[in-house]
């Protein structure tokens, strides 16, 4: 608390600066592993080390009133099945929700520092960041990510929300050095994006209700799942059911698993008629 | 080269108190009391963005009364120990108690070792989950540290606060509007003043809220609550 502290020194409200300052070994993507390289890795024989965990197939569509966001629930490790009921899909704060692809282990990491530091930013200058400034900052902790993504340890989001400014949702995707574009209608990623894209390209439209946003939503999955082996399709011996939020003007909610199992049971039903 | 004036180091600590003692009086005073549903908090604040009362962390809340750049430099203090903790463990590792000795060592450090003293009070809030008790702790300019029970109060007129509050006190299921009436009648008391609704600063700590239990209560409301 020393008197020579100038401004400079005093509007510093990133958690993430603080982060990098104080305990930089905390922040992800800033190991330092150039110069002593991992012995286990070989770029050229990336299978010899176990792999990490990956999440697969996330989308997200904009609807009538905001957007809605889902993933499957799978998780990978090379073929092999790693997880069955991994969640992907986080809230991020009170009008914003994120949905992840690639390493899952830095994916969440990501998350869990992209929360706090929004929290952070809330509390010490009494506001919350815009939808904008929001979004700019995942894009710098993205690019802060970016000397894992040459040790393959990849992680990509969308990152959707409720722009009260607007008055809209908006749904942004990046790529793996911080870039960051703006979708008008919707967007997938991971294994099994692709696949989830050519459905919804099929089936979107504008002003679509949050039931038929959903219904669409959870078919692109089920599409994804019959085209990836790394997308999870609905899981009816389980229980297990892909899992989705709504982002809207009073905030964001969970679609209980009810609904989820109920729309999918149509789907189901819709698909054995036609066949 | 001239030789330093000797103070004992007795005279030089009085001194300091003397003086972080009356930088502290010229300010107004805030109120915590305990309700049955949490904790409330109430500052004379006419200024409407300038806040004495803070969120720091899901259950725990800060105020600070004094020098506003002072204790505002402790807030954000606080509100990092307290994200770090909690990213770097988990969000239920992160206490009030922990907070309170941070502050006291830091308040401690500055009174003895620097030159100006801090002319601050603070006082940390959390409120009870789970069965567990509240916690009040009010830390001093030179770092004493008082674990308080039902209420307390920190700033300029605070011994006259204490006294009326030690007479009307009562902890028995005392409401949320019961809390505010006995605050506001409390700060009118030593004032000798009608305080407007407007010129005080609520917040409380809600046990029954789901994650995040600070929550600012504004004229609008706390006229709905008090009537």
């Amino acid at each position: 608390m020393s008197s020579s502290r100038t401004l400079s020194d005093h509007d510093d409200s990133s958690f993430f600066d603080y982060l990098l300052h104080r305990r930089p070994d905390l922040v992800p993507g800033n190991r330092d592993w150039n110069g002593t390289a991992n012995p286990l890795w070989d770029p050229n024989r990336p299978h010899q080390i176990p792999q990490p965990p990956h999440g697969t197939t996330v989308l997200a569509l904009k609807y009538r009133e905001g957007v809605v966001i889902a993933g499957d629930r799978r998780a990978t490790e090379g073929f092999q099945i790693a997880g069955r009921q991994m969640e992907k899909v986080f809230k991020i704060d009170g009008y914003s929700a994120m949905a992840i692809a690639g390493t899952a282990g830095p994916a969440i990491e990501m998350v869990k520092l992209f929360q706090t530091e929004l929290e952070h930013y809330e509390k010490l200058e009494g506001v919350q960041l815009s939808y904008e400034g929001k979004a700019n900052k995942l894009g710098q902790m993205i690019k802060a990510n970016l000397p894992m993504v040459f040790h393959g340890l990849i992680v990509i989001p969308i990152y959707v929300g409720y722009d009260h400014r607007r008055r809209d949702g908006r749904i942004f995707k990046y790529d793996i050095t911080g870039g960051r574009y703006e979708e008008s209608e919707y967007h997938a990623i991971g294994s099994g994006g692709k696949d989830a894209r050519s459905t919804m390209r099929e089936h979107y439209r504008k002003n679509l209700s949050e039931d038929e946003t959903l219904k669409l939503a959870l078919l692109s999955l089920y599409n994804a799942a019959e085209e990836d082996v790394g997308t999870g399709g609905p899981d009816l011996i389980r229980g297990i059911y892909p899992t989705a939020k709504v982002v809207n003007a009073t905030g964001i909610t969970d679609v209980e698993d009810q609904r989820v199992a109920m729309l999918y049971a149509e789907l189901i039903a819709e698909r054995k008629q036609e066949g | 080269m001239p030789l330093p004036y000797y103070v004992s180091p007795e005279q030089m600590m009085q001194d300091k108190a003397e003086y972080a003692k009356k930088g502290i009086s010229k300010g107004r005073s805030i109120i915590a009391v305990e309700y049955a549903d949490g904790i409330l908090l109430v500052a004379d604040n006419p200024s409407a963005s300038l806040y004495k009362i803070s969120e720091i962390y899901d259950s725990i809340a800060f105020s600070g009364a004094g020098k506003y750049s002072e204790f505002e430099n402790l807030r954000k203090a606080g509100i990092r120990h307290a994200d770090l903790k909690g990213f770097m463990y988990s969000r239920e590792d992160v206490t009030a108690r922990s907070l309170a000795n941070g502050y006291s060592q830091t308040l401690g450090t500055i009174f003895s070792q620097e030159l100006k003293p801090l002319e601050v009070e603070i006082l940390v809030a959390e409120v009870g989950q789970t069965g567990r008790p509240n916690e009040l702790y009010r830390i001093s300019f030179d770092g004493s540290i008082f674990d308080e029970r039902g209420y307390a109060v920190i700033g300029g007129r605070s011994e006259a606060l204490q006294g009326y509050l030690k007479e009307h006190y009562k902890a028995e299921g005392l409401t949320l509007k019961a809390g505010l009436a006995l605050c506001s009648a409390a700060l009118e008391n030593i004032t000798n003043q009608k305080l407007p609704l407007e010129g005080l600063e609520i917040a409380t700590l809600e046990r029954n809220r789901v994650g995040r239990k600070f929550r600012r209560i504004l004229p609008a409301e706390s006229r709905q609550i008090l009537t």
